[in-house]
């Protein structure tokens, strides 16, 4: 067992604790803090998708990539850099973002539903161990998307222009924007005190290189336990947090925003799992990367937007459970969403064999 | 020497590993442009026995691994 690295642990519990009292001031049950539906609240925002129940400017993610911007230039790591393989990127972060809305949540949502008792995420969590698993299996075969190269600072500092950019314009102008009057989209803390907490976590994210999938990743591949101190802090926090305020709610079905058909929760994690080891990174690390100067990354949220647009337009994403006169009723995904998952699947599959490089 | 500037991780854990298992090198030169990429390989050449100097080359890092 290697020494604890309390860095990422105190990253963890602050990120934790960040959820809920995020949730505590109005985001969605189960929901302090989710790349995945936030990003697919702005899409909604701008009117990407037309999604009524989802549209919100999340400044949880203007904050995050902002904060990491800053600790990024503070501590001189900052590195401007593009070109491995940024269609491709492109393409995986769609993929990744349809999988996390299919099982309804990104790894960290999925941690946080865990924490609050949420039982139906457990064949989520199997699922993205099983798809970091089948990526980390790629990567030992020689799986590359091929290295970046240094660029402008300019383009290195793309996301998070356009993220002060759309702060900037929410602030001048925020009747441009489509905001849900019921649902999830509608539930949210206030704006400066979740964007301020979000920063906090940025800076702390960049510091402490917080990666949901590299946690299990890195066990794999070289029984490195230090990312995985971050996750299970997550947890933890959340747990003891939920717990100590009567939030802690056990149940297999019929949770917060969450549906409990197992095949999809489980496939759809696997997507997101094995996405994000091709792309070196879960959805929260590549908001960290591209504040850090990494446009491949920027690339990646931008695909991961269009993903969420995708979702919602063709009805691939997960419905909730839901409880009509006394009978439960389970949630999942449609024919379209089970086709999709079929066809992600499949281009994951094309994506990890052809990027297999030659040695030497 | 392993060039693995360019690579978000883990490729530069993966790529430095590689070389480990199929050389045993005594020495192993390591360069690479990112601070958690620098942490990480540390880590693994540390696991492996290795003691690991490193250097700052303009906006690189080198690590030099040494039995």
């Amino acid at each position: 067992m290697k020494n604890v690295n309390w860095l990422v642990v105190a990253a963890g519990v602050v990120v934790g604790l960040a959820a809920l009292v995020l949730t505590m001031l109005g985001n969605p049950a189960n929901m302090g803090f989710c790349i995945a539906c936030f990003e697919r609240d702005i899409a909604g925002a701008i009117g990407l998708h037309g999604a009524a129940a989802v549209q919100y400017v999340r400044p949880e993610i203007i904050g995050l990539v902002i904060g990491a911007f800053v600790m990024s230039v503070a501590n001189k790591e900052f590195r401007a850099k593009t070109g491995s393989a940024p269609a491709t990127r492109f393409v995986l972060g769609a993929m990744v973002m349809i999988g996390a809305l299919v099982f309804l949540g990104c790894p960290l949502r999925m941690v946080i539903r865990l924490g609050g008792g949420d039982g139906s995420a457990i064949m989520g969590l199997v699922g993205f161990i099983a798809g970091i698993g089948i990526g980390v299996a790629f990567l030992n075969k020689g799986f590359s998307l091929k290295r970046a190269y240094n660029t402008d600072k300019t383009e290195g500092s793309m996301l998070p222009a356009v993220m002060v950019g759309l702060l900037l314009v929410f602030l001048v102008a925020p009747a441009m924007f489509k905001f849900s009057k019921a649902g999830p989209g509608s539930m949210h803390a206030p704006f400066f005190v979740a964007l301020g907490i979000a920063i906090v976590v940025g800076i702390l994210a960049q510091k402490a290189r917080l990666c949901m999938v590299g946690g299990i990743r890195d066990v794999m591949i070289f029984r490195d336990f230090n990312l995985l101190y971050g996750f299970v802090a997550i947890f933890a926090t959340i747990l003891v947090g939920n717990m100590a305020l009567g939030k802690f709610h056990f149940a297999m079905f019929g949770q917060p925003i969450a549906h409990s058909a197992v095949v999809w929760n489980f496939l759809g994690m696997v997507i997101v799992g094995w996405g994000s080891v091709l792309l070196g990174g879960c959805p929260l690390r590549q908001l960290i990367l591209a504040g850090s100067g990494n446009g491949d990354s920027a690339v990646t949220v931008f695909g991961m937007i269009a993903g969420a647009a995708i979702s919602h337009n063709f009805a691939l994403a997960g419905g909730p459970d839901a409880v009509k006169a006394g009978v439960l009723k389970v949630g999942g995904i449609g024919p379209h969403g089970q086709v999709a998952v079929g066809i992600c699947l499949a281009a994951l599959l094309v994506v990890s064999m052809v990027n297999i490089q030659k040695e030497g | 020497m392993v060039d693995a500037r360019g690579y978000v991780c883990p490729m530069p854990v993966i790529l430095t590993k590689k070389e480990i298992e199929a050389n045993h090198p005594a020495t192993l030169e390591v360069m690479v442009d990112e601070a958690a990429a620098k942490e990480n390989v540390t880590r693994l050449a540390e696991s492996c026995g290795y003691k690991v100097a490193v250097t700052e080359e303009g906006e690189d890092y080198k690590l030099v691994l040494t039995k």
